[in-house]
């Protein structure tokens, strides 16, 4: 559904991605694990076109997105809750979350307010609050809120767990679980292991830049050498 | 004097009516800078081009006819201005950006001279409107009252666009983190170009509209250029509230100032700028909070 062919990326003069080649497979939940500086979020922004990719290709369904606009990226079907959430703070939680569902016209059995209100609740109780009255949880549940808005093909999760509560991080486990059922494609970069690894389908691991093991839950659950190794746990 | 209630009345209107100004002025100007960083010094030069365009085409088609052209006279001005300069100056970061359209100040300037000559132009008030009105026991001339009614109409407008539909959100979504914006499906640099028309457009109409209150001088967008930018700088970037909080403070300081305090006068204004500066760097109602 995506990939990544050897794509050269990072900011400015620093280069991050080294040849970065990964695929993310229709219908199922692609973790990308590593360490902090592996070149995760990098990965993410270079698809989102927020960062240039200098060499190598990107595709999304057969299509080259190689230097598209983010604009345009994401309009081809391509949701993004990035790290640091970027609620839009002079918005309330309605204008937010409209944003996505005024533009993005639900097909059938997609995501409309009414749905993803079901989803996250709590959201429903803070439709008129500004985006910046919210908790950490409350903002990463309208991130993805208004990112299923899009009605995306593909979710991009960039760190959802990071600096939340452990009940919260339970929450937000539990509805991507949910996600995951309805056959929504994922990818998921999370320096938590357990919550990763539950949630994934496939599994990559990421080092300078590039991919440097591949595969499943189980298996990179069994390799202690390669925890070790490359993440550190 | 200053303890009649007639005194109060008729400076509270001078106020607000040099507020209204600068407010439909400072307003264009602060969307821009706060939606796409970029720093138009030139700004106030459209004013000016305004002015004259008001004054030409009303000599031969009348006042209204004058209002209404000067705003798209000035917005297509401005679509020029975004092709040929603007639109290749996004990255180039500040420095570049406010040595170019410092330059265009010049440019403007000068043309304005080669066209128009450098002696000022007048425009009359129209008949509509030469007359006073009676407020509260003042007699205040009804073209002031005019300006003052169509910047709180601008200003309603306005809030209305930007607080209540869609693509108002998309706006302030843009000024907030266009980024974001972006990976959420919007146009963020077609939408900076419809600001940047409206913008002009507006500052095209303030020119008008100050046309027969001032002389019409060539240099009379430099004189509006930093009172705009001090408006700017006291309300916070990006912000619709800023922009009328920051014209309506330097309005009321100015003017009071003028009567109350005339020795001070010409700094009052200078020093609330450092005081804000000191206190809310980022102004007093800044669109990123």
């Amino acid at each position: 559904m995506l990939e990544l062919n050897a794509v050269d990326s990072g900011y400015g003069e620093t280069q991050v991605l080294h040849g970065m080649t990964v695929t993310a497979q229709a219908g199922r939940v692609l973790a990308i694990l590593g360490r902090n500086g592996a070149g995760k979020s990098t990965t993410l922004k270079t698809v989102m076109g927020l960062l240039p990719a200098k060499a190598g290709q990107i595709t999304f369904e057969g299509r080259a997105i190689g230097s598209g606009r983010p604009y345009d990226i994401a309009r081809m079907g391509l949701g993004y809750v990035p790290e640091t959430r970027d609620i839009f703070r002079s918005l309330t939680v309605r204008e937010n979350l409209e944003l996505a569902a005024k533009r993005f016209p639900a097909p059938p059995g997609g995501w409309t307010m009414a749905r993803v209100l079901e989803l996250f609740p709590r959201l429903g109780e803070r439709m008129a609050n500004g985006g910046m009255q919210l908790s950490g949880g409350e903002q990463q549940m309208l991130a993805i809120a208004r990112a299923l808005l899009m009605n995306p093909r593909l979710l991009i999760l960039d760190e959802p767990t990071e600096g939340l509560a452990p009940i919260i991080v339970k929450l937000i486990h539990d509805r991507l679980m949910d996600l995951k059922r309805t056959g929504l494609s994922m990818i998921l970069v999370e320096q938590n292991f357990g919550f990763a690894t539950s949630l994934a389908d496939d599994v990559v691991i990421v080092s300078k830049g590039q991919v440097v093991w591949t595969g499943t839950p189980d298996e990179i659950r069994a390799d202690a050498e390669a925890q070790h190794r490359w993440l550190g746990v | 004097m200053q303890a009649d209630l007639g005194f109060w009345v008729l400076q509270g209107l001078n106020a607000l009516q040099l507020s209204m100004l600068l407010f439909l002025l400072s307003v264009g100007l602060t969307v821009i800078f706060g939606l796409m960083h970029f720093v138009n010094l030139a700004h106030g030069s459209l004013y000016a081009l305004g002015a004259y365009a008001a004054a030409t085409a009303g000599a031969a088609i009348g006042f209204w006819g004058g209002l209404l052209v000067a705003p798209f006279a000035v917005a297509a001005l401005g679509v020029v201005l975004y092709l040929v300069f603007i639109r290749r100056m996004r990255r180039a970061g500040p420095m570049a950006q406010v040595l170019v359209t410092f330059g265009l100040i010049f440019v403007m300037l000068d043309l304005t001279r080669i066209v128009w000559g450098a002696q000022a132009l007048s425009a009359p008030v129209p008949a509509l409107l030469d007359g006073r009105l009676t407020i509260l026991g003042v007699e205040y001339p009804a073209y002031r009252l005019f300006v003052i009614a169509l910047g709180l109409a601008i200003w309603g407008v306005l809030a209305l666009v930007l607080g209540r539909t869609q693509i108002g959100a998309m706006i302030r979504a843009g000024v907030d983190n266009d980024s974001m914006a972006a990976c959420m499906g919007i146009d963020v640099e077609k939408m900076f170009f419809l600001v940047f028309c409206v913008g002009c457009a507006l500052a095209g109409l303030a020119g008008a509209v100050a046309a027969p209150l001032l002389s019409v001088t060539p240099d009379m967008g430099l004189q509006i250029l930093i009172p705009t930018l001090i408006v700017i700088v006291i309300g916070g970037l990006g912000s619709l509230k800023g922009a009328i909080a920051g014209s309506l403070i330097y309005g009321v300081v100015q003017t009071f100032g003028a009567v109350l305090f005339p020795q001070f006068a010409s700094i009052l204004i200078y020093g609330l700028l450092a005081a804000v500066l000191i206190l809310r760097p980022a102004g007093l109602f800044p669109a990123k909070g």
